[in-house]
């Protein structure tokens, strides 16, 4: 037990560090999800309504299949994307607070103090699988006060906890192979999309019958859906959930038993004597390429996903009247396919703008870890350095965007037999959002240039637009609410009528928050 | 010929704390200049301001007769600087970051950094996350030396170094300053590092020089201690000028003495009548331990 020593003092410093950020994603999805029920209550009074909106190809990919009529099973089914939020929320949380804080040193710092070895794994552990377990009760209460029964909504409470309990696992597997933090989030995040797309082509297949099915049974995403809440309540399926979490914590304790502090399981392997890189801009190319080529491929797969999909939900939106004004309500403008492609290329837009902020903020990471420096002290000016850096954070989402619609455009063309037709289309509507995208990364370049110490809160900018993209899709939200995110001024594209105005009009603010925030990087110290 | 650095009246403040309060620094054009002073004097401030990464509230500076803010980029192709706490990127290799700094500077003279690594026995291949402290340390350090330029800032330079490195870094330093005539401003904490290459030195204290000058006008700056056997009472001793701590024990003196106040003691002690004297000159770790002392500031 001494390898634990200190694991107390731990939690007390992790909640110390996430006091505000942990409470806020807790209370924020279980708000989320509790809201849910008044308002698809009323949009589906009827089990009838309910089982034709949920019947479709399109969102079976997405959610998976329906397990039964009534209000709860509904709501469950439709806020099936919140367990891959909650899981992709601890696995980054249990990363951060374990190869992070190795990465940085700080943890030799506290290492030489009496902590024990495994302590810091332990605390970062405890911390995420306690947030889970609070978020389910607080869920389970929230459900059973909106007069859902009392067994299903702590069903869905497990479902919830049980994914982010698994994925808080996981990050901690991961956190022991590389010595890297970003390369342990590319393992994990790689880990929750597999799952996510094992579970969606396993549940598409089962709908046409086809030889697939199995595929959602190896998927942790599709063992917690198949918990089915309000139905089954199929308890056991939350104990294998738990049961699967305890083994991979054990293997990432015997990993962690076979490695060094500060190291990884995978080794690194010998660079070149000898560089070509020569410029700041080849730097940041070094520095921003995986990032790149990882939104690229995960936004091709959301185009395919989306496309493939997009006819299905033509099909049947086409016979229901009452699904049919929603749409139209959801996307605006002509077509019902047209206005489902459109809410996804907002969607895809919202998720480029974590993007964009991701990359701008990485020049920050260059300065507070001192790695600015020794470039600032040859003869590379701010202006060329930060340049540097916002190429990938305008053209990085742009060059996103494009496999969106590319690949989108593909599918849905390939699907209807009119790639020609389709794919400038979509390529345009996927375009068509980079002036929101730029608008919430030139936001992140001012907050560097004005308040550096405050950068994080750059990551505000996509997380207000996406919960106003959430809230407003089901709820009507008061019009200056919606009004804040540059993502409701843009055309709803395909299909929607174009105007330059709000393009231009977002472009301008993007260009003047971004020279402004370079002009206060120019004259602020630098590291600061 | 022009001062390489030249500062006056250097202010810098962050929040409340003032890290500089009106520095004066003068470091001629070809000489190694140490730069020294107790933990959170302002030393890695002024070296940040000298490379136009921190804006001075007050005061002037110039590099190498350029303005450090407003001419950095050009300034920057004549000088190389050296982090004390040397941070590189985790995925490129110790050779790439140096062929990088040196090419982003103007040029890396392949020979040169051949010969420094060997110099240095630094593995180029290694990623820079499997660098050890003092390893990282030496990539910053022949990315700097394999560049051709006329000025070195270097902020505690070989923290992390082994003896035997410590001992190359000399060397090099050397080589640099006596034949190709280069300017070394040079960070330390290291009094025999500074004893060995400096030919003056700045020490400042609470952001503000409290003495500059060779470490042989500093030496007079100090007290010599004597002990002494006399054979008659000590009387007057006490009152004389420059003598501090006097102890007397039983025919037996012990005291120290400003060495520029040494020459009237000494005629007294010579009065009283002398049976044996032992005088140690001053060491430069007792000269910077009393300037470091929070009552040296004037
Ligand atoms: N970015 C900053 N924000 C706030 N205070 C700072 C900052 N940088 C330096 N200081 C303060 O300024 C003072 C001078 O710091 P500086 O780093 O220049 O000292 P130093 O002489 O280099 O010390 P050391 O020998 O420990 O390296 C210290 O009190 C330090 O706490
Ligand atoms: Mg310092």
């Amino acid at each position: 037990m001494k390898s634990l020593a200190g694991t107390g003092g731990l939690i007390r410093l992790i909640l110390r560090r996430d006091r505000v950020v942990l409470p806020l994603w807790i209370v924020l999805l279980v708000a989320i999800s509790v809201s849910y029920v008044q308002e698809y209550g009323d949009l589906f009074p009827t089990p009838e309504s309910r089982v034709k909106y949920a019947g479709n190809a399109g969102f079976i990919t997405l959610y998976g299949e329906l397990s039964g009529p009534s209000l709860g099973e509904f709501v469950t089914w439709r806020l099936g994307f919140v367990p891959v939020m909650i899981g992709l929320i601890s696995l980054l949380t249990v990363i951060r607070h374990t190869r992070v804080e190795e990465e940085s040193g700080r943890r030799e710092l506290l290492g030489a103090t009496v902590v024990g070895r495994h302590a810091q794994l332990a605390a970062a552990l405890t911390t995420v699988l306690g947030a889970n377990l609070v978020l389910a009760v607080l869920l389970a209460l929230g459900m059973h006060s909106q007069d859902l029964p009392l067994s299903g909504s702590v069903a869905i409470g497990l479902v919830y906890a049980g994914t982010g309990w698994f994925f808080a696992a996981v990050g901690a597997v991961a956190a022991q192979l590389t010595a890297s933090a970003g390369t342990a989030r590319g393992i994990a995040i790689g880990v929750l999309g597999g799952a996510y797309v094992l579970r969606a082509a396993g549940d598409t297949s089962a709908h046409t019958d086809g030889p697939l099915a199995w595929l959602s049974y190896v998927s942790p995403i599709g063992w917690a859906q198949r918990i089915h809440p309000y139905a089954q309540n199929r308890w056991w399926l939350a104990v294998v959930l738990l049961a699967v979490t305890v083994l991979l914590v054990a293997v990432a304790v015997s990993l962690a038993v076979r490695r060094d502090v500060g190291a990884g399981i995978l080794a690194d392997r010998l660079g070149p004597a000898d560089g070509t890189l020569g410029s700041p801009l080849g730097l940041a190319w070094r520095l921003h390429r995986g990032l790149l080529a990882a939104w690229t491929v995960g936004f091709a797969l959301l185009g395919l996903l989306f496309g493939g999909v997009a006819e299905g939900v033509g099909d049947m939106m086409r016979d229901d009247p009452g699904i049919q004004e929603m749409f139209q309500r959801l996307g605006g403008a002509a077509g019902l396919i047209d206005s489902f492609l459109a809410g996804v290329m907002t969607l895809v837009g919202l998720i480029a703008s974590a993007y964009a902020v991701q990359a701008t903020l990485r020049m920050r990471v260059e300065e507070s870890s001192g790695r600015v420096e020794p470039v600032l002290a040859t003869a590379t000016s701010r202006w060329q350095w930060a340049a540097s850096h916002l190429v990938f954070s305008l053209l990085g989402p742009a060059v996103a965007l494009l496999a969106a619609g590319v690949a989108e455009g593909l599918a849905y063309g390939v699907a209807i037999g009119d790639v020609g037709g389709q794919l400038p289309r979509l390529i345009g509507a996927a375009l068509a959002q980079l002036p929101a995208v730029w608008v919430l990364a030139a936001i992140a370049v001012a907050i560097i240039g004005f308040f550096p110490q405050a950068s994080m809160a750059s990551w505000a900018g996509p997380t207000v637009c996406i919960l106003i993209g959430l809230v407003s899709a089901g709820v009507s939200t008061a019009d200056w609410i919606r009004d804040i995110s540059p993502f409701t001024h843009l055309p709803s594209l395909p299909g929607g009528s174009v105007s330059a105005g709000p393009f231009l009009v977002l472009l301008a603010i993007a260009l003047l928050v971004g020279v402004a925030g370079l002009v206060g990087l120019r004259r602020r110290d630098l590291p600061a | 010929m022009p001062a390489a650095i030249s500062t006056e009246g250097l202010v810098k403040s962050f929040g409340r704390t003032y890290a500089l309060d009106g520095l004066d620094l003068a470091v001629r054009t070809g000489e190694v200049h140490g730069f020294l002073g107790p933990n959170g004097a302002g030393k890695t401030t002024t070296i940040r301001i000298l490379l136009g990464m921190t804006r001075a509230d007050e005061g002037t500076a110039r590099v190498l007769d350029g303005d450090p803010w407003s001419d950095a980029t050009e300034l920057h192709r004549r000088l190389a600087y050296v982090p004390g706490d040397v941070t590189l990127w985790p995925n490129l290799s110790g050779g790439e970051a140096i062929d990088l700094l040196g090419r982003m500077r103007g040029g890396v003279d392949k020979k040169r950094k051949a010969e420094l690594l060997e110099r240095f026995d630094l593995d180029p291949r290694k990623k820079a996350r499997a660098y050890s402290k003092g390893n990282r340390q030496k990539v910053a350090l022949v990315a700097a030396f394999a560049s051709d330029v006329e000025l070195l800032l270097l902020d505690e330079p070989t923290s992390g170094l082994d003896p035997l490195m410590e001992e190359v870094f000399r060397e090099v330093v050397q080589e640099i300053s006596d034949r190709e005539g280069r300017t070394v401003l040079l960070s330390s904490h290291i009094l025999s590092e500074v004893e060995a290459l400096c030919d003056r030195v700045t020490i400042i204290r609470a952001g503000r020089a409290v003495e500059s000058g060779t470490l042989n006008e500093l030496r007079h700056l100090t007290r010599t201690s004597i002990q002494a056997e006399l054979v008659g009472p000590m009387d007057g001793l006490a009152q004389l000028n420059g003598v501090h701590d006097l102890q007397v024990d039983d025919g037996r003196v012990r005291f120290d003495v400003d060495t520029d106040e040494i020459n009237p003691v000494l005629r007294r002690l010579t009065e009283i009548g002398v049976r044996s004297l032992v005088s140690q000159p001053p060491s430069l770790e007792e000269l910077f331990l009393r300037l470091y002392e929070p009552e040296a500031v004037k």
